[in-house]
């Protein structure tokens, strides 16, 4: 079987009513509509301008400037970007930053497919799905908290749990090696749930007639992801993925409730960094030059995902 | 005719607004009202005991006082710097002064005739800007001493007077190395001291450990570095040239860290600043003592289950015990909106009227001498003897007390040295990396 031989998705039929060339009463009425339209657009466009566009902006011209926000910023060209580029603590953020990305989206995206593809083929429990979305219902810095308490080198229960059973303690939020790991999997821990509802979704988005043309045709379970599931599911899993991975660029709360970027900037993610450089130097125009270079890597990770999974394409129809 | 009605209507609604922010912004701060911040939730009686006698010598005056956490509480004055919000009056801290000077956001506090002598030694001082202008009026201070468990130390058969009179070198660590190894027990129940002890399985450690210190050592290294006779910068305020690049300090960083490699002090994987501090560890029974600040005296006194001595700091080997002597300050904002009535206020604060009421309740020392002997009484009637806390500040000739390290790029300092110096105790590196970072600190300081 082939996913091509597969019926096209329903569409709304024309309903011929409309002429295809406005009459003059349309155009008016397109006038009209398009007053109305502005109307209801210039809320959401105004909130679009000034938070967005308009600190967007000037977070980039202050990225050119020194500005400890009481003073007027002061124009220092390119300095901030040249120490940037020399700042060794930048560079060992960008990996730590990214080592956690890869960790974190890397161990989330496959345990949200498996879950997701459970809950589709197994399954019709609401509860079952209530109960995945459950940590994800927790703020991030409450489960911060609460995996700091339970993953605590000497007083943790976790640790308890461990010497208990005949182990040596181990630092998870302590240790240079083990607190980025740890990090990624408590997030993954909080996000996986959703991220596999998000991926549920799309699954139900599959016709069901192909699996059971395929069970006909003999297909085992494993086949019929590969060949059904996965390509099916791509445009979906690649919006995930660019969702997640963003998101994943941008850590910061459960890095400062947990470990405030130690043991010696084993965690000092990029955003935790940026925001010290800021809120806690003052120096803002550094801070906006490495924001602005964030915002330039997830912009390429971005379009570089965008085309390699062809996110906006379906194979379906 | 009916665009004419919107604008109108838009017209009268911006305008109400206006109207509405602008007796919105003057609410809070009439010209009767001082707004006072503070952070200690355990000090907001005793302030609002103060505020009440100053309303009485001030009749129509009156202070609003909020108190916020101690994170919090920066990043909203920080923000009410900025956006005009902040309060007229603010308790500040000798770390953020430089900061704050930088930033041109205190007003001058020259004409309340603050004087040195009225206060411990050094607390006026501190609060000098580089252009000789005062910025704060002495409120506080606080000294650092070692805590102990009674009952840990009696099974150990140290008695309370050889661990006041413990002292230390960064050779052998004297006395004072051997009453931590000997109070530390593995979890065969050997003691540090005993052949055969299993420095990777400890049950009790013989001292806490507050992390790696930052650039201050506060509670950490600090009492050790100062009794070996070292300083942080060049001059006592306002210094250009840090010296953590000095052998006599790495030689104290590499001893004091050591401990933790020895198994008498908790390796900084145990530590947590937010999970699991010193006295978090010495609650749990992990830790049979605690170097700690004056800050702490009613919250180690608070743990059920425990008697707790307080010990003074070791000697050095400059035959001194040395403590850190920080003092809190009040702070006008240059932005305050009742300036006047703010001056009235911080000279009430610093004045001994205030300071007794602060002292009687027993939370902390007030900066004035009688202020400190209300504060004494106070816990002596709680039955804690602080004398470990006091003795430093009333004895010049035994002990050494010094400031916390008043700089400019004070936040700069603290993110450099945060990261080294857990490098070294985390780790291993040795104390001489530290030349690198001193490198860099003293570069921003002197650009």
């Amino acid at each position: 079987m082939t996913v091509a031989s597969s019926s096209p998705p329903s569409r709304l039929p024309l309903t011929g009513a409309e002429p295809l060339v406005p009459t003059k009463g349309a155009k008016a009425r397109a006038r009209g509509d398009g007053a109305l339209a502005a109307v209801f657009i210039a809320p959401a466009m105004l909130g679009f301008l000034v938070f967005l566009c308009w600190p967007t902006i000037r977070g980039i011209w202050l990225s050119f400037t020194r500005f400890n926000l009481l003073t007027p910023a002061e124009w220092v060209g390119l300095d901030n970007y040249i120490r940037m580029v020399n700042d060794p603590i930048f560079w060992s953020s960008l990996g730590v930053t990214v080592e956690y990305v890869v960790i974190n989206i890397g161990v989330q995206t496959v345990s949200a497919l498996a879950i997701a593809v459970l809950l589709q083929r197994l399954t019709q429990s609401s509860l079952l799905r209530g109960i995945v979305l459950t940590p994800y219902l927790m703020s991030n810095v409450v489960a911060g908290l609460v995996w700091l308490w339970i993953l605590d080198t000497q007083l943790g229960i976790g640790n308890e749990i461990i010497t208990a059973i005949g182990f040596d303690r181990i630092p998870f939020l302590a240790d240079e090696t083990w607190a980025i790991p740890t990090i990624a999997l408590i997030n993954v821990w909080r996000h996986v749930g959703y991220t596999a509802l998000l991926l549920f979704a799309g699954l139900q988005a599959i016709p069901n007639d192909m699996y059971e043309a395929a069970k006909v045709d003999g297909a085992s379970e494993w086949r019929m992801f590969w060949r059904i599931t996965m390509p099916l599911l791509r445009p979906v899993l690649a919006v995930v993925l660019i969702m997640t991975v963003i998101g994943s660029f941008q850590v910061f709360d459960t890095v400062a409730v947990t470990t405030a970027g130690g043991p010696a900037n084993a965690t000092n993610v990029l955003q935790y960094y940026i925001y010290g450089s800021a809120f806690g130097r003052f120096q803002f125009g550094y801070a906006s030059a490495m924001s602005v270079a964030l915002l330039v890597v997830l912009s390429a990770i971005t379009v570089l995902q965008y085309r390699l999974t062809r996110a906006g394409q379906s194979d379906l129809g | 005719m009916r665009l004419r009605t919107l604008t109108a209507l838009v017209g009268a609604l911006g305008l109400s607004l206006v109207t509405g922010c602008a007796q919105g912004g003057s609410a809070g701060s009439s010209a009767n009202t001082v707004t006072y911040w503070l952070w200690d939730a355990n000090q907001l009686p005793a302030y609002q005991a103060c505020a009440k006698g100053f309303e009485k010598e001030n009749p129509g005056l009156k202070v609003k006082i909020t108190q916020l956490g101690w994170s919090d509480y920066w990043t909203k004055l920080t923000a009410g710097f900025i956006a005009g919000t902040q309060p007229d009056v603010f308790t500040d801290h000798i770390q953020k002064f430089g900061q704050f000077a930088d930033l041109q956001v205190l007003e001058p506090l020259d004409d309340l005739g603050i004087k040195d002598d009225a206060y411990q030694p050094g607390l006026a001082a501190n609060w000098m800007g580089q252009d000789g202008h005062r910025y704060g009026a002495p409120k506080d201070w606080d000294t650092v001493a070692l805590f102990y468990n009674q009952k840990l130390a009696k099974d150990a058969g140290l008695n309370p007077e050889e661990l006041n009179n413990l002292a230390w070198n960064p050779k052998d660590g004297g006395t004072f190395e051997k009453a931590i190894a000997h109070l530390t027990i593995d979890r065969n129940g050997k003691r540090g001291d005993e052949p055969g002890f299993d420095k990777n399985n400890v049950k009790v450690y013989g001292l806490a450990t507050n992390g790696g210190g930052f650039g201050d050592g506060q509670t950490q290294w600090s009492p050790f570095t100062a009794s070996a006779g070292w300083d942080y910068t060049e001059k006592p305020r306002w210094g250009t040239d840090y010296q953590y690049d000095s052998q006599t300090f790495q030689s104290v960083i590499d001893w004091y860290f050591g401990l933790a490699e020895k198994g008498y002090m908790p390796p900084l994987s145990d530590y947590n600043i937010q999970s699991n501090q010193a006295n978090t560890q010495f609650a749990a029974g992990k830790a049979a003592t605690a170097m700690d600040g004056a800050w702490m005296i009613s919250t180690y006194h608070g743990f059920k289950g425990i008697d707790v001595g307080t010990a003074f700091t070791p000697a050095g080997p400059t035959g001194k015990r040395a403590t850190m002597m920080n003092g809190l300050a009040d702070s006008i904002a240059k932005g305050a909106r009742n300036k006047e009535g703010a001056r009235k206020w911080v000279a009430y604060l610093a004045s001994d009227k205030c300071q007794t009421v602060v002292g009687k309740a027993g939370v902390v020392f007030p900066a004035t001498p009688a202020g400190t002997e209300a504060a004494i009484a106070a816990y002596k009637k709680k039955g804690i003897d602080v004398t470990a806390f006091t003795e430093p500040v009333a004895d010049k000739k035994d002990f050494r007390t010094f400031s916390y390290p008043i700089t400019n790029y004070a936040a700069d300092v603290t993110a450099l040295m945060q990261p080294a110096m857990e490098d070294v105790f985390g780790n291993g590196k040795p104390a001489s990396s530290l030349d690198e970072t001193n490198d860099q600190i003293n570069f921003i300081l002197n650009q």
